[in-house]
């Protein structure tokens, strides 16, 4: 499969002593629906910004479309819709005014039938002549949103789209997401600081904490309730780490930590002994092996953030 | 470019902010003009109080193009702080309403951006002068009719012939332009690093107030730095009125006293303005956008 976004080593710093992403490296493939999940500051924000040219990265390499972002920028963006963060319009002009603007921006020259065919689409119809200074929060998520696809774009970058939403918001969101993947064959990023959400739309899932990769992989693996989350604690992790990626327990490792406290594993419950013996055998000073239940409890622990969940 | 030109000048006339520069120019032009019209010769008097006994003038003096000069000289005063209003909220404004991460993920640079934004700056900049000459030029003409120009200047008087005034507005006009784009250049400039109107606009008249007391503070350690201060230029429009004059102390019609201190001026103007948009692309091309 095709990949659409290509980042390697991804850091971006402010200052000298914040790190925001910290050598991030993950790939977004042509259709996926790619859960992008961390606590509130765990850099989701900066690295959608550092994908749509607006923040400019410290360190790494960014390519969409196979193309470098930085020589491209233009032709990439051609293709790309996004809503970033909170959504902002022009207060003073009305929902069609400003679909209209952005229409023009976007180099797209679409009639007023069907701008208005688009803002149906997203249900403001009947407001489209209202100025958006009117309009509830939700109301401008779904105007945002139209804002973002009206250039028809192939990849859609959705920074915590359903904030501030009703729960009704936030199933007419889900519902957009999985209809742009599945009916459209558009590519989404969305992000989230809600594994709950995330859950029911993503094809593929990333997790950062701290502006590092915890974990990346497909839904239904990560997901699969046959298998258990275990984290090990050593006497050197990093070490038993290095050790561990040249034997056949590659595939379980989950977490890809940089500054790695702990090696977390996903792997049938059934093999935690030979897992041990494993250890064992390679001389590894094994502290603790704690099993949890699923992927959710162990977001839980690392964000710590159950009240959001 | 053209596209990107027209969305902003289409998002600066649709919002009414725009609108407060138009009125406020309509309304101290209309109260000047009404004051004027009922007591214009009290006016007059005290303008000429100490030249009466020493000079005797014929012909209507009160007219629109002395009318015209004293309403520019109190307006282009003023006239930055209207254009500062729209040039210094540019950026910041679309930070603030975090529009402006919305513009920067379409298909331009940012140089290309800045360039559209700039323009219409400057096309609200002329067309406000626009709207100053049509009511503070014309509009005097009408209510108060044409004659010739009679001016009181620090040590001398200068007597413009009608015919030979109306090309003079042109080129105060076209100069007041230049030293007003440099007026939104700067507060495009000061905009790039706010993310609120408030702040740049008011910067955009600290500098200039900072910058207009030193180029008249009569201090010798000032001179040195005096030229090269756009403010010291921009009232550069007042030597078109300058006319030379021949060895028989005959005005010379159709001439300019100083025509090299008018080019110097512009010349330092466009300089200014040029540098201010310069130093704003280079500072927002690596800006990161948080807003």
């Amino acid at each position: 499969m095709s990949s659409v976004i290509q980042v390697q080593g991804l850091t971006k710093k402010f200052g000298h002593h914040f790190t925001a992403v910290n050598d991030l490296s993950f790939s977004v493939n042509k259709g996926d629906v790619y859960g992008f999940l961390g606590q509130n500051g765990a850099g989701k924000s900066t690295t959608i910004r550092m994908l749509l040219s607006l923040i400019e990265p410290t360190a790494g390499e960014i390519e969409i479309f196979g193309l470098p972002l930085s020589d491209n920028r233009s032709a990439i963006m051609q293709k790309v819709g996004a809503v970033i963060e909170k959504p902002a319009m022009y207060e003073y002009l009305t929902a069609y005014q400003n679909l209209k603007i952005f229409s023009a921006l976007s180099g797209v020259s679409k009639t007023k039938t069907q701008l208005l065919h688009e803002l149906d689409v997203v249900g403001l119809a009947t407001r489209a002549q209202d100025n958006v200074g009117t309009f509830s929060q939700g109301m401008k998520q779904r105007l945002a949103i139209a804002m973002a696809m009206v250039n028809d774009p192939e990849l859609i970058l959705l920074d915590e789209p359903t904030n501030g939403l009703d729960p009704q918001g936030i199933a007419d969101i889900r519902n957009l997401i999985l209809n742009l993947s599945r009916e459209q064959g558009k590519t989404v990023l969305v992000s989230s600081h809600l594994l709950s959400e995330i859950e029911q739309v993503a094809t593929r899932l990333i997790i950062i904490d701290k502006g590092c990769k915890l974990v990346e992989g497909d839904s239904k693996d990560l997901f699969d309730t046959s298998k258990t989350v275990v984290e090990i604690n050593t006497l050197d992790n990093q070490q038993a780490l290095q050790q561990l990626l040249q034997t056949s327990w590659l595939n379980q490792i989950l977490v890809d930590r940089c500054n790695s406290k702990q090696i977390v594993m996903q792997l049938d419950e059934k093999l935690l002994p030979s897992l041990h013996k494993n250890l064992v055998d390679l001389g590894i000073g094994v502290l603790s092996v704690k099993p949890m239940h699923s992927l959710e409890d162990y977001f839980l622990q690392i964000t710590s953030t159950q009240k959001y969940v | 470019m053209f596209n990107l030109v027209q969305v902003e000048l289409y998002k600066i006339f649709k919002r009414p902010r725009t609108y407060i520069a138009f009125g406020a120019v309509a309304a101290l032009i209309g109260i000047i003009q009404f004051g004027l019209k009922l007591d214009g010769k009290s006016y007059l008097d005290f303008m000429l109080n100490d030249l009466s006994s020493s000079l005797e003038i014929d012909g209507k003096i009160l007219n629109g193009y002395l009318v015209c000069y004293v309403m520019l000289q109190l307006l282009l005063v003023h006239v930055p702080l209207l254009i500062a209003l729209i040039a210094a909220d540019m950026i910041s404004g679309e930070a603030n309403m975090g529009t402006l991460r919305l513009l920067l993920i379409k298909p331009y640079s940012r140089t290309t951006l800045l360039l559209a934004k700039f323009i219409a700056a400057i096309i609200y900049t002329l067309l406000l002068l626009v709207w100053l000459a049509i009511l503070a030029l014309f509009g005097s003409m009408l209510l108060f009719g044409t004659d010739d120009m009679f001016l009181l200047k620090t040590s001398y008087v200068v007597l413009l012939k009608e015919s030979d005034v109306f090309w003079r507005y042109i080129g105060a006009f076209g100069f007041a332009a230049l030293a007003m784009t440099t007026v939104a250049s700067l507060g495009f400039f000061l905009s790039v690093f706010a993310e609120n109107s408030i702040g740049p606009i008011v910067a955009t008249m600290s500098v200039i107030v900072f910058f207009t007391i030193l180029s008249t503070l009569n201090i010798p350690i000032f001179n040195l730095i005096k030229p090269y201060l756009f403010t010291t230029h921009m009232i550069g429009w007042k030597e078109f009125f300058d006319i030379k004059v021949d060895a028989s102390n005959e005005a010379i019609i159709g001439s300019i006293q100083n025509p090299q201190k008018i080019i110097k001026a512009a010349l330092v103007l466009f300089v200014h303005t040029v540098g201010f948009f310069v130093a704003t692309v280079l500072v927002f091309r690596k800006k990161d956008i948080l807003s």
